[in-house]
């Protein structure tokens, strides 16, 4: 039996939790470090209102490009993101659901609920829950949101963040990255992750790494700072936020380039946790 | 009394493992307290716990709370008759002469009488359950869905029996309620469908059925004997790892090992890289074989019987493991490529605290310290000030980032690598033990002198810009460190902490200088971090059963003390007032004859009796004796105190008991020649005097 292609995975999630009553939504189009930054995940997560979305997102860390030649890291990778809100009784049994419904079968492989409390210093986030593990593999983070910009959450969001390319490795059964089957289909048409991401990654390690001009970089952040607080005042929570996760960007980006010093490492994500609190306040109170 | 046994079973969502034996014991205290605040005491309790229950068994309950008068007290006598009034509808009784007016430290009071019908046991448990699960604090809690209720995580079902029956009632979560129910279910995974157990054993039972080993010791001494097993079929040994099997025990419901390999590849990496690399990460053993070098193996604990016979679990484990290790051998060969030294040019940009600068500043003044030390041990100073000066470099290595724990055993490979001495690259391993006063010292001179320049470093700024523990609170280890530094000083050749101290402080300088801090002076640093570590030191002896009393005995007399001459003090109090002889019933009886009188006669008379015995004033036979034997003695006795040999002294003074008996048979102490009486006294006052120099004993209860 062939195993699943990378786009199927896709396919079977979104259907899977769109049954559940998820709002199937797209990529968020500002680059982010990971679907929680989405502010279908931030923002939906503040305040009463019930909210369930799902949604495959883009996810870059520029630190982590290895110019195309790691057979593990990646400057992109994806992650497949579910927000349940209030969290449901049985969410833990939805989840499982949803690896059967990938054909992961919890009586052959061994699957796991092992501690790990998440925290986003850069959102003044947090959370308690899980890494899920399949046969020694992390393949999904599994968080009940406690915190979001200092704000205690009531009710409570589920967050379940698959790691797609550590998800589908084992289902696919092959030790490189670049080596997964992305579309399943035959002849010329074979795609695989390599052929649709390695120039990508190999280009954004280049630039995360070489050519980035610092100085622009520092400018585009106050600029986006400057711009978040501009918008905080005119009470646009949503385009303000936007300004927030570009300035948490540039800070990665900043980061990679080896222009932040460890010493000024806090001051910045202190900075950027400033705008992600005052997003957030102007959200609620406009709720 | 009729009594009955109850069963509370909550089930949960993946308790933490490393919580879970604090809970059970917590969770069973708890419970057992609140039954008997409400009057029911109850027999043998036990809390058996897994990741996914808590499960609770309490024997004979009583079925009924006893009735009981309880003692209400009221307003004063003589009270505004509406207080009167209020009191009395409150308490249900009609008039003050049901009431007792009584005496007491605030003044004259009514109390009441009021008799309370003890309900069955049956109806007050549901408020037992909430109270207690509302009232117990896990070291870190969570709210889900709308509910407030804070707990380690979700809880899914509650089974409940008492009695054999069902409770009625439920677990209200602040929006959800859990019903008390009478069915629970098995494994996650290997079973499905309620189980309705009747009592505690088909309880027990039915979840041994289900795959459930409730019992966490069970579940240990399983996984071992699994693993053991597992590694003797294939000629090996497993590592021993008694934290990593706690873990696991807290991971698995019904734990099945399994055995992997690792690619001959990696087994370039040092041992120490490859077991961190399996335990942190994936929680595998390590195997080893009959000569102890680790082999290419690995036995994992999975929960669940698989339908395919663990092959694809295998499979998965080794990917996952082989990924791993590609990036440990990544950064291994990564770090090698410049030398040690060269990693440490991050250290200028690596914080050691806000106010006390950076880690290069911290490397540079351990190299001070370390010189100073090899100098007071009459050593070069060389090899312990490259030691000092390369300590740090391995945490800006990729290794040691990815592993931290790591830190001092990648630089000892790296400094080996590039040509540094054994001494030195030894050094580097040591520099940070010893942790406790169990763990090992550092195997040389050189490797305890960098392992003392880093502790007293980081107490000395530490403490110096007022960062000390505070109660349960010690969040930098400082108490950990002080305890290194006491041993390690008792292997410095006599070092008084002083000098130490002010070496440190001075280190400090150009820091101080630019510090946003508040510093204290070196005499107050010193006062403090004296008295710091004689806190240690106390219970570090308590700790090893010494008794308060003898502690402060010796603390008494040791201010000036190195701490091993102090540690020799203790021992030798210790074992002469505890030994199986009467030597120290003799001792103590010597030395209460002889000082009583002095301190008395020194209270009224508002003097002190401590100079010179006038020879020629001693007219008795007695005292005369009791003079000579004490001046004989006091010679070996000065060598036994510059040798730190406290026993002596002390065996010597027990054997002058009979001669103290006959002194104050023959003599009068208090003569009417005061000439006399003074000297007598200066002679008793003697005796006290050289036993005071080893403890002070009248500090010595009992």
């Amino acid at each position: 039996m062939r195993s699943l292609s990378f786009q199927e995975v896709i396919f079977r999630l979104q259907k899977f939790w769109g049954d559940q009553g998820c709002v199937l939504l797209q990529p968020y189009d500002v680059e982010v470090g990971a679907g929680t930054f989405h502010p279908a995940t931030v923002l939906r997560a503040l305040g009463p209102n019930p909210w369930s979305a799902c949604f495959v997102q883009p996810s870059r860390r520029p630190k982590d490009g290895r110019y195309g030649e790691n057979p593990n890291r990646l400057h992109q990778h994806h992650q497949f993101q579910v927000i349940l809100k209030p969290s449901p009784l049985n969410v833990q049994e939805l989840y499982l659901d949803s690896l059967r419904a990938l054909d992961i079968d919890p009586m052959v492989h061994d699957i796991r609920f092992v501690e790990d409390d998440w925290e986003s210093p850069t959102l003044g986030a947090s959370g308690l829950g899980w890494e899920v593990w399949c046969d020694g593999q992390e393949v999904t983070q599994f968080t009940y949101f406690q915190q979001i910009a200092g704000y205690e959450l009531s009710p409570v969001s589920a967050e379940l963040t698959y790691g797609l390319e550590r998800l589908v490795m084992p289902i696919q059964n092959k030790e490189n990255v670049y080596d997964l089957d992305w579309n399943g289909a035959t002849g010329e048409k074979a795609m695989t992750y390599g052929d649709v991401f390695r120039r990508s990654e190999r280009e954004f390690s280049g630039y995360s790494f070489e050519f980035a001009t610092t100085d622009l970089l520092m400018q585009h952040f106050m600029d986006a700072e400057k711009e978040c607080m501009k918008l905080v005042e005119a009470k646009l929570a949503l385009p303000a936020y936007d300004q927030c996760i570009k300035a948490s960007h540039l800070f990665n980006l900043m980061d990679a380039r080896g222009v932040v010093s460890v010493m000024e490492r806090p001051s910045f994500i202190a900075r950027v946790r400033a705008l992600a609190k005052a997003c957030c306040t102007v959200y609620l109170e406009q709720l | 009394m009729t009594t009955a046994d109850l069963i509370l079973e909550i089930l949960n969502e993946e308790i933490p493992s490393r919580m879970q034996l604090n809970a059970a014991e917590g969770f069973k205290v708890a419970f057992v307290k609140k039954l008997a605040e409400l009057g029911l005491t109850c027999g043998e309790a036990t809390c058996l716990i897994t990741p996914r229950r808590i499960s609770l068994h309490i024997n004979e309950i009583p079925v009924q709370q006893e009735d009981r008068i309880e003692e209400k007290r009221g307003p004063r006598v003589g009270a505004p008759q509406q207080a009167i009034d209020g009191f009395l509808s409150s308490t249900g009784l009609e008039d003050l002469d049901d009431c007792e007016a009584r005496m007491t430290d605030k003044g004259e009071f009514w109390f009441a009488k009021q008799y309370i019908k003890g309900l069955n046991t049956a109806e007050v448990l549901p408020q037992v359950i909430n109270d207690v699960i509302r009232g117990f604090t896990w070291p870190k809690s969570m709210r889900w869905g709308r509910n407030t209720l804070p707990w380690v995580r979700p809880i899914r079902s509650i089974f409940c029996l008492f009695n054999k029956e069902r409770v009625s009632g439920h677990l209200d979560l602040g929006s959800d309620m859990v019903p008390l129910g009478t069915v629970t279910y098995g494994h996650r995974f290997m079973t499905s469908g309620e189980l309705q157990p009747i009592d505690y054993f088909s309880y027990r039972e039915l979840l041994e059925e289900n795959y459930v080993i409730l019992d966490q010791t069970s579940r240990r001494a399983k996984i071992l004997e699994g693993i053991t097993a597992l590694a003797e079929k294939h000629n090996l040994r497993v590592r021993q790892d008694e934290g990593l099997l706690d873990e696991v025990t807290g991971l698995v419901e019904w734990p099945v090992p399994l055995f992997g390999r690792i690619e001959p590849e990696f087994m370039v990496l040092p041992e120490e890289v490859l077991i961190t690399s399996m335990r942190v990460h994936q929680r595998y053993f390590a195997l080893e074989d009959e000569t102890g070098k680790l082999s290419p193996h690995f036995v994992l604990v999975s929960n669940i019987e698989p339908k395919d016979g663990g092959e694809a679990i295998i499979v998965g484990n080794e990917r996952v493991l082989r990924a791993r290790l590609s990036d440990a051998k990544f950064f291994f060969e990564q770090d090698k490529k410049q030398p040690l030294e060269l990693h440490g040019k991050g250290l200028s940009q690596a914080i050691f605290q806000e106010d006390l600068g950076t880690m290069a500043e911290k490397t540079e003044r351990m190299v001070q310290i370390s010189q100073f030390l090899a100098q007071h041990l009459q050593q070069d100073p060389t090899q312990a000030m490259r030691a000092a000066a390369l300590s740090k470099c391995d945490l800006m290595s990729h290794m040691v980032g990815e592993f931290p724990e790591l830190q001092g055993i990648m630089g000892f490979y790296y400094a080996k690598l590039g040509g540094e001495t054994l001494e030195v690259s030894q050094a580097i391993a040591d520099q940070y033990k010893p942790k406790g006063f169990q763990d090992e010292l550092p195997k040389s001179d050189v490797g305890r002198i960098v392992a003392l320049s880093d502790k007293v470093d980081t107490l000395v700024g530490f403490f110096a810009i007022g960062i000390k523990p505070t109660g349960s609170k010690d969040p930098y280890a400082l108490r950990r460190n002080a305890i290194g530094c006491i041993r390690l000083l008792e292997t410095m050749n006599g070092l008084q902490i002083e000098g130490l101290i002010k070496t440190a402080y001075e280190a400090y300088a150009p820091i101080f200088e630019k510090t946003a801090a508040t510093v204290c002076t070196l005499s107050e640093l010193i006062g403090d971090l004296r008295e710091f570590f004689f806190d240690r030191l106390k219970a570090y002896w308590k700790e090893k059963g010494v008794r308060h009393d003898y502690l402060e005995a010796v603390f008494a007399v040791a201010e000036q003390d190195a701490f091993e001459v102090i540690g020799k003090r203790v021992e030798a109090l210790n074992s002469f007032l505890n030994g199986s002889d009467q030597n120290g019933e003799k001792l103590l009886a010597a030395y209460r004859r002889a000082s009583n009188i002095v301190r008395i006669e020194e209270k009224k008379d508002q003097t002190t009796y401590d100079d010179q015995v006038n020879q020629n004033l001693l007219a008795d036979e007695a005292e005369k004796e009791l003079f000579g034997i004490l001046t004989k003695s006091t010679e070996s006795i000065e060598i036994d105190m510059q040798q730190h040999n406290f026993q002596n002294p002390m065996k010597v003074l027990a054997d002058l008991r009979p001669h103290i008996d006959q002194f104050f048979d023959k003599v009068t102490v208090n003569a009417d020649d005061k000439n006399l009486r003074e000297n007598r006294l200066r002679l008793l006052s003697l005796i006290r005097g050289t036993l005071n120099r080893v403890a002070d004993f009248s500090k010595i209860e009992g």
